[in-house]
């Protein structure tokens, strides 16, 4: 009797999430299946769902008119250039408040998220100042160093918490055993800290890659990423409904593949390890 | 333990970290609360001297600050409300056994992980677009006048654009929250006799609280700040213009930096005042 209550509950429990979960997924499934479409197709009314004349036409249009494979190329530069910069700086960082901590650790980490919760907004025109003033304005060089700064605090405190799960004994043991620092670091810590390394590698080149405001604002012809390129495509161009999600698709497509990967850090990298 | 030599190690580590951030906060704020009280218009005349307190003045007495305020408002409260709310449902949902939920988990999360121009874009145009959008064919379906959704209905269309991105999020903390939920505790109270309402009000949201209060914080930052997708939407047209977009039209727009500098200290200061919330918890929780 109760197996059969639970196994009935487990259905409905079933159906009602799909449910949800499909009409969540919906405007990205739809984005996808139109980018397929001619047109015509995608502004045909009733809608067509999969009873279509599939095409790439999309694709090799999108591509041919708006150089695509820069704005792709900007993207992957700034994101991934800020993310390994921020890597670079906060390892060393993070590392000495795991293991040599000291009164101050807590405050440093605490107001290093607190520059964080600055709004952009409120710094804009100095930093559109000092980009003019040093000639960057419109470089991928801008977009590395501001994103990776505005990350830096989420890198550094990721790592943190990663480096703080080492457990210290081993430390101790590497120490007795007559590991120098340098051998510490490179034969011991580095091993275990490697998968930490990589999902904040991952959720921060993510965050890097999705950045709409800075990457808006600072750049023009040169440096445009794919945020850029997408907006671009709200002027009005008559009916582009197909390529506009064929556009949107290759914009999103290699982030969602990541984020899937990295939806566990997700949550305690962007809580600041609040919630586990 | 930490020995003299390794300490002064550690500092010199956490030097380049610490530096690079102390200058990337102090730079911009010191030149925007200088610029602040300045008259500065760059494309007209540049650096034209100090005015006091003019500027701050100006941004609160000018027609577009008060509906500003009450835009950011109404998008920063509608998504909250909107998140949490069907966060928790939704966290309470795929906690239940089901198949497939590692499916449904990714379905659910894909898309926070979509750059905001483009769901911006793809709400305007393949749902909200008034003659060939989704939801007009939808309504003609039904036999209704299509609604031209970003002009008429404007703020609703956007706290729905910007819930959309933000669900995820609130549902996959909240989700995470409530799978460190005792179980046995709801089984105890379910032997007690107490109904699914009590069992949700009394064991499931106290638990929450915690988790709710976070994404309430940390989303109300992201949200003060929202951009992208005003530009590409409205342009802040129809009672969207933030805070956020009066500042920038401020500043890059018409060129007045005085004034959008003393708006800016304003975002700034309100900011502030939720993320000292937020630090609270989030320090209280370092030293667990």
């Amino acid at each position: 009797m109760a197996r059969a209550v639970t196994q009935q509950r487990k259905i409905i429990n079933t159906t009602a999430a799909w449910g949800i979960g499909l009409l969540i997924f919906f405007p990205i499934l739809w984005t996808i299946l139109t980018s397929f479409k001619t047109e015509a197709t995608a502004i045909a009314d009733p809608p067509v769902f999969l009873a279509f004349d599939w095409t790439l036409e999309n694709y090799t249009a999108v591509m041919e008119r708006s150089n695509y494979a820069k704005f792709l190329w900007n993207s992957i530069i700034i994101a991934g250039g800020s993310t390994i910069l921020g890597i670079i700086i906060a390892v060393p960082a993070a590392w000495s408040m795991a293991f040599v901590p000291s009164r101050r650790t807590k405050d440093i980490l605490l107001w290093m998220l607190s520059t964080k919760m600055l709004p952009a907004v409120g710094v804009l025109y100095p930093i559109y100042l000092i980009c003019i003033k040093l000639g960057i304005l419109d470089s991928r060089i801008a977009l590395v160093i501001i994103l990776m700064l505005m990350n830096l605090p989420i890198i550094v405190w990721m790592l943190y918490t990663y480096f703080k799960e080492i457990p210290g004994e081993i430390l101790e043991a590497a120490r007795m055993d007559g590991a120098n620092l340098k051998s510490e670091i490179l034969y011991v810590l580095t091993p275990m800290a490697i998968p930490g390394i990589a999902s904040t590698l991952l959720l921060n080149f993510i965050l890097a890659w999705n950045e709409a405001f800075w990457t808006l604002n600072l750049t023009a012809a040169n440096a445009a990423p794919l945020t850029a390129f997408i907006a671009s495509y709200s002027s009005p161009e008559g009916l582009f409904f197909a390529k506009l999600s064929a556009a949107s698709t290759m914009a999103i497509a290699p982030i969602l593949i990541l984020g899937w990967f990295s939806q566990k850090q997700l949550v305690s990298g962007l809580t600041f390890g609040a919630v586990k | 333990m930490a020995t003299q030599h390794s300490r002064s190690a550690a500092r010199i580590m956490m030097a380049p970290a610490v530096i690079l951030l102390l200058g990337w906060m102090l730079v911009p704020l010191i030149m925007t609360l200088l610029f602040s009280f300045k008259k500065y218009l760059p494309m007209r005349g540049g650096d034209l001297g100090w005015v006091g307190f003019d500027n701050y003045v100006r941004f609160v007495s000018s027609s577009a600050f008060w509906p500003s305020v009450s835009a950011t408002l109404i998008i920063v409260g509608g998504v909250l409300a909107i998140t949490i709310v069907f966060g928790v449902l939704l966290a309470i949902l795929l906690n239940q056994p089901m198949w497939g939920q590692g499916v449904v988990r990714i379905l659910v999360i894909a898309p926070f992980f979509v750059m905001p121009t483009v769901s911006a874009l793809v709400w305007k145009n393949m749902f909200m677009d008034p003659t060939n959008g989704l939801f007009a064919h939808l309504w003609k379906f039904f036999g209704a006048e299509p609604i031209s959704w970003l002009s008429e209905a404007s703020m609703p269309s956007i706290v729905m654009i910007v819930s959309w991105q933000w669900l995820p999020f609130a549902t996959l903390i909240l989700l995470t929250a409530i799978q460190s939920l005792d179980s046995e505790q709801l089984e105890a109270a379910e032997m007690d006799g107490a109904p699914p309402i009590k069992r949700f009000a009394f064991i499931t949201l106290p638990h929450l609280s915690r988790a709710i209060t976070i994404v309430l914080l940390i989303q109300t930052i992201f949200l003060l700040a929202i951009f992208a997708e005003i530009f590409v939407t409205t342009g802040g047209a129809f009672g969207t213009r933030t805070l956020t977009y009066l500042i920038f039209q401020r500043v890059l727009e018409s060129q007045n930096v005085g004034l959008g500098s003393a708006g800016g200290v304003y975002a700034i200061i309100l900011a502030n005042i939720v993320a000292i919330f937020l630090m609270r918890i989030v320090g209280k929780n370092l030293d667990a």
